[in-house]
Order: C-alpha cells, then sequence, then structure tokens
C-alpha cells in the first residue's frame, strides 16, 4: 500500500502513517464480526422459516387440488429407490424425495394422482403439476408452477387457459397438432408462435405419464392401495 | 469529487482532517441528493444490472427498489457505527460481510412474507451483495459520516433507485403488457408490445429514460448561466 491511499485513501479508522494494525486484530474484527452476522443471520432464518414453509406448503396443496379436480382427501407416497413407498426411512426429510399425491373422492376412491414433472422449456426449465390416472392415463389436469418461456409467446402456456384445458380428459401420450385438433382422444392444438413452447409441454406430459403409470402398477402390485 | 474548503490550522486536539470526508450537508440535502442529482440509476450508472433484469413490471422493480433500500439503510447504519473499530486493512472485507448479512435478512423476510415476489425477482436479491451501489456509499459515505447522516443517505439513495426502477417497470408494464400492478388498463383489442417485455425492451427503456435526465440537467444548467449572465 502506497503512502498516497495511506493519506487519502478510502474509509474506516484512518491509519497513522506507517503504522501497521496489529494481525491479531485485523483477526478479531473479522471474527467477531462474522459471529455477530452469524448469529443474525440463524436468528432470522429460525423466525422466517415456518411463514417459508406454509407458503410452498399453500402452493403445493392448492395446485394438488386444481389438478385433481377437488379431491375429499390426498395421501402422499415417495420415490425412495425408484420405488414408492407411503413411509419414509426413518429421520428422512420429506423435501427431499419426489412425491406422488394419491387423490379421493368422498367415498374414498382413488381419482387420481397429482405429480411434478420437471423438464426443459425453450430457454428454461420449466415445472408442471400433473394430475392424471395412472390406470388408463387420462389427464385430469395440468398447472404451471414454473416457466420462464419468452414473455408474449411461450408464456401463453401458463397465461392462456384454454391451451391447458385442452389436456383435461385426454389420454397420454398426447401428440400436438397444429391448426385444428381433430377428434381423437389424444390429440392437443399447439400454440400460434409458440410451438416449441406448446411441445415441451407435451413431451413433459407424456414422459411424466409414462414414468408414474409404470411406479405406480408396481406400487398397487405390491398390496396397498 | 468536489474539494473541501482547507481547514484553519488544527488545534493540536482538533479531528484529523480527512480529504476524502463528504462536505457537511443537512440531513435533507442527504437524503435528496440520492433521489435528484446522484440518482444511483439514471445519473450514476449504478446496479445495472437489476435495473435490467428486474424492471419487466412494476411489482417486482419496486419489491427490488424496496430490498436495496433496506440493505442500504442497514449496512449504512453499521458500516457508519463500526466505523471507529473497523481496521483500515480489512475495511472492504468487512463492508461486504455487513452488506451480505443485511441481503440475507431481506431476502429471507422477503420470501416469508411475499413468496411470489420473492421467487419472481430468484437470484436478484441475494445479486445485491454484487451492487456496486452498496459497497460505494459503505466506502465513500457511510465510513466516513456519523450513522445519522449514513442512514439519511442510504434513504435517499435507496428511494431514488427505488424512484427510478418503478418508473422503468411502470413503462414497461403499461406498453409491454397492457396491465399495472397486474390490473388490464386497456380493452382486449389492445396488443402488447411485447418487446418491451425483453431484455431490448429494457435497454431502450433505460436510454429513454437516462436521455430524459440528462436532457433536464443540461437544461438547467444553461437556464442557470443564462439567468447568472442577464
Amino acid at each position: 500500500m502506497t503512502d498516497h491511499v495511506h493519506v487519502h485513501g478510502g474509509g474506516g479508522a484512518p491509519p497513522v502513517q506507517g503504522k501497521m494494525t496489529p494481525a491479531w486484530k485485523l483477526l478479531a474484527t473479522l471474527f467477531v464480526a462474522g459471529a455477530a452476522a452469524g448469529l443474525l443471520v440463524v436468528a432470522v432464518y429460525r423466525a422466517t422459516l415456518p411463514a417459508i414453509q406454509k407458503a410452498a406448503a399453500a402452493k403445493v396443496n392448492g395446485a394438488v387440488r386444481e389438478v385433481l379436480k377437488a379431491p375429499a382427501k390426498w395421501d402422499t407416497l415417495y420415490v425412495v429407490k425408484n420405488a414408492l413407498t407411503a413411509k419414509l426411512p426413518e429421520g428422512a426429510d420429506p423435501q427431499e424425495y419426489q412425491k406422488a399425491y394419491v387423490g379421493q373422492d368422498a367415498s374414498g376412491k382413488r381419482m387420481g394422482i397429482a405429480v411434478v414433472g420437471e423438464g426443459p422449456g425453450f430457454q428454461e426449465i420449466m415445472q408442471l403439476m400433473i394430475g392424471f390416472d395412472p390406470a388408463t392415463g387420462t389427464l385430469i389436469g395440468i398447472k404451471v408452477l414454473d416457466q420462464k418461456e419468452t414473455p408474449g409467446l411461450g408464456d401463453k402456456i401458463e397465461n392462456d387457459p384454454s391451451f391447458m384445458a385442452q389436456f383435461v380428459t385426454r389420454i397420454a401420450p398426447v401428440v400436438g397438432v397444429k391448426g385444428r385438433a381433430g377428434s381423437p382422444p389424444n390429440q392437443v392444438q399447439t400454440i400460434t408462435g409458440a410451438t416449441i413452447s406448446s411441445r415441451a409441454v407435451i413431451k413433459l406430459v407424456n414422459a411424466t405419464v409414462a414414468r408414474w403409470q409404470e411406479l405406480m402398477q408396481r406400487y398397487d402390485k405390491g398390496g396397498t392401495p | 469529487m468536489t474539494a473541501v474548503a482547507t481547514p484553519a490550522a488544527p488545534k493540536n486536539d482538533a479531528p484529523a482532517f480527512d480529504p476524502g470526508a463528504p462536505p457537511p450537508a443537512t440531513l435533507f440535502q442527504d437524503i435528496w441528493r440520492g433521489i435528484g442529482k446522484e440518482n444511483p440509476v439514471l445519473v450514476q450508472f449504478l446496479g445495472m444490472c437489476p435495473t435490467m433484469a428486474v424492471t419487466n413490471i412494476l411489482a417486482n422493480g419496486f419489491a427490488m427498489g424496496v430490498a436495496t433500500t433496506f440493505v442500504l439503510v442497514g449496512s449504512g447504519l453499521f458500516v457508519s457505527l463500526f466505523r471507529k473499530y473497523i481496521a483500515h486493512e480489512v475495511r472492504i472485507t468487512s463492508y461486504i460481510l455487513i452488506i451480505a448479512t443485511f441481503v440475507t435478512l431481506a431476502d429471507m423476510l422477503l420470501a416469508a412474507s411475499f413468496p411470489d415476489i420473492s421467487k419472481a425477482l430468484g437470484p436478484f436479491i441475494p445479486l445485491i451483495v454484487a451492487n456496486c451501489l452498496l459497497l460505494g456509499r459503505a466506502e465513500a459515505f457511510a465510513a466516513k459520516v456519523k450513522p445519522l447522516r449514513a442512514v439519511a443517505d442510504g434513504l435517499g439513495m435507496g428511494l431514488g433507485f427505488t424512484v427510478s426502477l418503478s418508473a422503468l417497470a411502470s413503462f414497461r408494464e403499461i406498453l409491454g403488457r397492457g396491465t399495472i400492478l397486474g390490473m388490464p388498463l386497456f380493452g382486449p383489442r389492445f396488443e402488447p408490445w411485447v418487446f418491451l417485455m425483453m431484455p431490448p425492451g429494457g435497454f431502450l427503456t433505460l436510454g429513454i429514460a437516462c436521455l430524459t435526465v440528462a436532457y433536464v440537467i443540461e437544461w438547467r444548467k444553461k437556464h442557470t448561466l443564462a439567468a447568472r449572465s442577464a
């Protein structure tokens, strides 16, 4: 450090020229500051965590309710070692596992399952909540949880309700068609100007349904509904 | 920075004169400076990254401004409070530590109170740490003045940042989406100028805003000169 910087430079206590602060003092400053900052961050983290988790849970619950068309209740199944199970290993954090929400109507009959599908969109990963009947592959409802498609074009997958509405009662695997969709039960009309985003949704829906159908079949064969 | 009047020969017990210290000003001047002639976005061109990224809709721009104000005021206060105890050699590290702490607090508080906005702003709240406006104000101002002035300056700079971001975001949201705060403004026959929602629209909007501000500043300069010579 030059004398010039010492005389005119920056902030803090202006150092006396030629006199260096001893190393232990520097260490003590940073140690005390770091400890105080750490304590403060931990305190606020603990104070805000319940509200953050509550908001996240409310969002998931709302999406499940929407894509399964208002189930009376639902059970949560977890993917552990590529198989579904209702019980997590002891001490495991449910946040870390993929989940299927198995919805039932008032009489306890299974209505379908809701799962989160994640895959590439036009330029970013998109996240959908997909509700379908695993026995037939019939879609019940789809909701966009997260997308970063082009504003005004690709984001119509979320903002144009008629696109997602088409998927309802269609049977996966779905095929995207340009122009007018015909009567076959697996056709969906892509959005003009957002063909890639539409196809990304279709691909994601098909892949997600196929994967979870297989998981559910193995789970159902294993016994408990 | 303009030179300060040379002090009279200091008495032996007078505090050391710091040539880098900001000139004395009233609290009102400290606040107003950040909003007006030293506006961080439109005059100083600081914090361009969040300016470009989050001014697509008003809610995002405003939330970003408020979060930055919170960090500016909090870090300014603490940098100023501890300015006598922070050794010169580790001052930048200490300032960053203080700033990072407040940014983390802002991030968590926002996530807890407004989860949707927090999600929309994504990584740009944590990135306030890297906004040169924060370190700049800590080093150039807060470290050299009493806490009250540091808070006033932080508040002014924060307000200036918030006002600029909100103005840019309103322009982009109104024309690019036809809404303000999510409420539709025009009828269904309005075709939104989608271009404004995308990054190039951000640059265009910022360019127009900076041009306007520069024009006003030049016009006022000319006006004052003319008035003086008359």
